[in-house]
């Protein structure tokens, strides 16, 4: 399927951050009829659930759904969280719609709390991110200037605050019950769940969260309605998706492509193959998290179910290519390193299990591994299930038991007998 | 004991009372404070207690579970290496030894005279242009030996490159 850009056709125009130039393009054409026409918001909910836009930030979970469970009249005030913490490794799309689009990303944010019924929105943000937030900060300023954003917006009686608020390097916020803990001036510990969120979220208000591409995508369901929105995905799947692919790829970059086009494709057609001419080893298909797949395991239609169905996860779309001369122990180490270290260690399966995994890797990667290494792996992934308050311990068991069946051979190539 | 400027005082009161809780305040707060100061040491943490009254210990235990606050004093440029699997493979590891002999530090160090320190960090999002490093806030990407000795150059004119191996130079 060729490129279908909705969230990413204006990156690239150079001046859409500003304001004049985004509205010239269309920006905030929707936010204004909404208010213009007074739309009910229950009504917006539905456009959304219509669309089957699901979430972008790895579960996939309905958004307009997700919207439904808010209470109608809370006594309290609800909240919206944008997650723009984009830390799963491989991943590289919410700081390009962030840089390259922040109108779109502020229109979804109005029209997002208007059907919702939010007056403060905040944008959680990866402390890394210095220059998406200064973007985006120069972007709420103009669209107040413009009284899109703020008070009374456009006469029509409707506040709306948006409020950055920066991170300090932990990996473990993008979890989302931890941003509400990190937002509140905590640690990053995840929460029991429930009660969830949209009950009682930030400052134990209602509160809705997702991810940056999520709510992008708003403005454009409302341009062209819920149904053609759908249209473009798959039966379970509106829409279209913005896939990443780094690594050896001939041409890295963002593609978007609607859901349901085949990993293959993404691969081979938009980012041209492996580099150089080397062979094709593997692909981690949706950031580190995802079970690596081998080359004839291409053949998927990116989609959250199918991909599942294949063993894996549509994840956050973050293809990683892996040229023959990678090598998978370094890999794997690489991998159980990162969550060894960004395990939050509230929990003992996944604060032990994790470093478990680490040193183990690590001893394998350095060659001093023996083959019960591997089937000591193997005996710990279980471990993660349903033990720990969140899946961070999970994210790591199954890439790991992935790579440890799939390339068994490879391992035992490193090992002295 | 060190305290925070009147600016920074009044940015932190701004922040406080802009979301519902002052608690909320804390990271943005101990970014402010780590920009005045350089680092969140004891005393930082004291003094944001202070000025946001709360609990140190509270304080602490916020500041101590972020790895973007520094407990130890970092260089005037601060390169934060990606060690993730995208620039991995794409070559992290030959940047980072080149940044090394380079600098005559290891990960984790800091240059004698203060001006540089190197530190491993997680994927950065950017890794369609790996291997990539943040120094202080600004992002570099695309890196390769050359690139890191202009980068050096660029950030101190005196220090000179010569004298040490690299990788690049051996080639
Ligand atoms: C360990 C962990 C890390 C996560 N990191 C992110 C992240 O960086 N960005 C994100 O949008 N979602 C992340 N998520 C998913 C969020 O918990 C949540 O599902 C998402 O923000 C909901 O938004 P969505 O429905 O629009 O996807 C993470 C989840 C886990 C378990
Ligand atoms: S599973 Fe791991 S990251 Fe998640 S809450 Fe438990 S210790 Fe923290
Ligand atoms: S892996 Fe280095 S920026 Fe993502």
């Amino acid at each position: 399927m060729p490129e279908l850009k909705l969230v990413s056709k204006n990156f690239e125009y150079d001046d859409q951050p500003d304001i004049k130039s985004a509205m010239s393009r269309g920006a905030y054409q929707q936010w204004k009829r909404v208010l213009s026409e007074k739309i009910p918001p229950e009504d917006i909910i539905e456009e959304v659930k219509t669309a089957k836009l699901r979430g972008q930030g790895g579960a996939g979970f309905p958004a307009g759904v997700k919207w439904g469970f808010v209470p109608k009249d809370s006594p309290k005030p609800k909240y919206l969280c944008v997650n723009a913490d984009e830390g799963e490794p491989g991943t590289f799309k919410d700081r390009a719609l962030l840089e390259k689009d922040p109108h779109q990303l502020l229109e979804g944010i109005a029209i997002t709390c208007y059907a919702v019924g939010i007056h403060t929105a905040f944008i959680y943000m990866r402390g890394e991110f210095y220059e998406p937030q200064r973007i985006v900060q120069d972007a709420i300023d103009q669209a107040k200037k413009e009284g899109l954003l703020g008070e009374n917006i456009s006469g029509s009686g409707f506040n709306l605050e948006v409020i950055i608020h920066m991170g300090a390097g932990a990996y473990i916020c993008g979890e989302e019950t931890a941003l509400l803990n990190s937002l509140e001036g905590g640690k990053g510990w995840p929460r029991l769940k429930p009660p969830f969120p949209a009950l009682v979220g930030a400052f134990n208000c209602p509160t809705v969260i997702n991810n940056v591409e999520t709510i992008s995508g708003v403005p454009h369901i409302l341009r062209m309605g819920g149904e053609e929105f759908a249209k473009i995905g798959t039966e379970k799947d509106g829409g279209t998706k913005l896939f990443g692919v780094s690594g050896h790829a001939a041409k890295p970059g963002l593609y978007e492509l609607p859901m349901g086009t085949s990993l293959k494709e993404l691969i081979y057609d938009h980012a041209g193959g492996v580099r150089d001419g080397k062979g094709l080893k593997a692909v981690i298909p949706g950031g580190s998290s995802t079970p690596i797949l081998k080359p004839d395991e291409l053949d998927i239609p990116l989609e959250f179910e199918a991909m599942m169905d294949a063993g894996t996860m549509l994840g956050s779309g973050a293809a990683v290519v892996l040229d023959e001369t990678v090598s998978i122990p370094q890999v794997f180490m690489v991998m159980s390193r990162f969550y060894a270290h960004e395990s939050c260690g509230q929990c003992t399966p996944c604060r032990e299990g994790c470093t478990w995994v680490y040193k183990t890797a690590k001893k394998i990667a350095e060659g001093n591994g023996q083959p019960s290494d591997l089937d000591l792996i193997l005996d710990i992934a279980p471990m993660f299930n349903g033990t720990t308050v969140c899946p961070l311990g999970a994210a790591l068991a199954a890439p790991a038991v992935a790579m440890v069946e799939k390339f068994r051979d490879e391992f035992l190539k490193l090992m002295k007998n | 004991m060190r305290t925070l400027s009147d600016s920074t005082r009044q940015q932190a009161q701004a922040l406080m009372e802009m979301y519902p809780t002052k608690e909320a305040a804390m990271l943005p707060v101990l970014h402010l404070a780590q920009k005045e100061f350089g680092l969140i040491d004891d005393e930082a943490e004291q003094v944001v207690a202070e000025v946001m009254g709360i609990s140190p210990v509270s304080v602490r235990e916020t500041s101590r579970f972020y790895f973007m606050y520094h407990h130890h004093p970092v260089g005037k440029y601060h390169l934060q290496v990606c060690q993730n699997i995208s620039c991995t493979i794409m070559g992290a590891e030959t940047i980072l030894d080149h940044i090394k002999r380079r600098l005559g530090i290891e990960a984790e160090e800091r240059t004698e005279d203060g001006l540089f320190s190197v530190e491993r960090v997680e994927c950065i999002a950017c890794c369609d242009r790996g291997p990539a490093m943040l120094v202080n806030d600004k992002l570099h990407t695309g890196l390769t030996p050359d690139k890191i000795d202009g980068i050096i150059k660029e950030s101190d004119p005196e220090r000179k490159l010569d004298h040490m191996q690299s990788e690049g130079n051996k080639e």
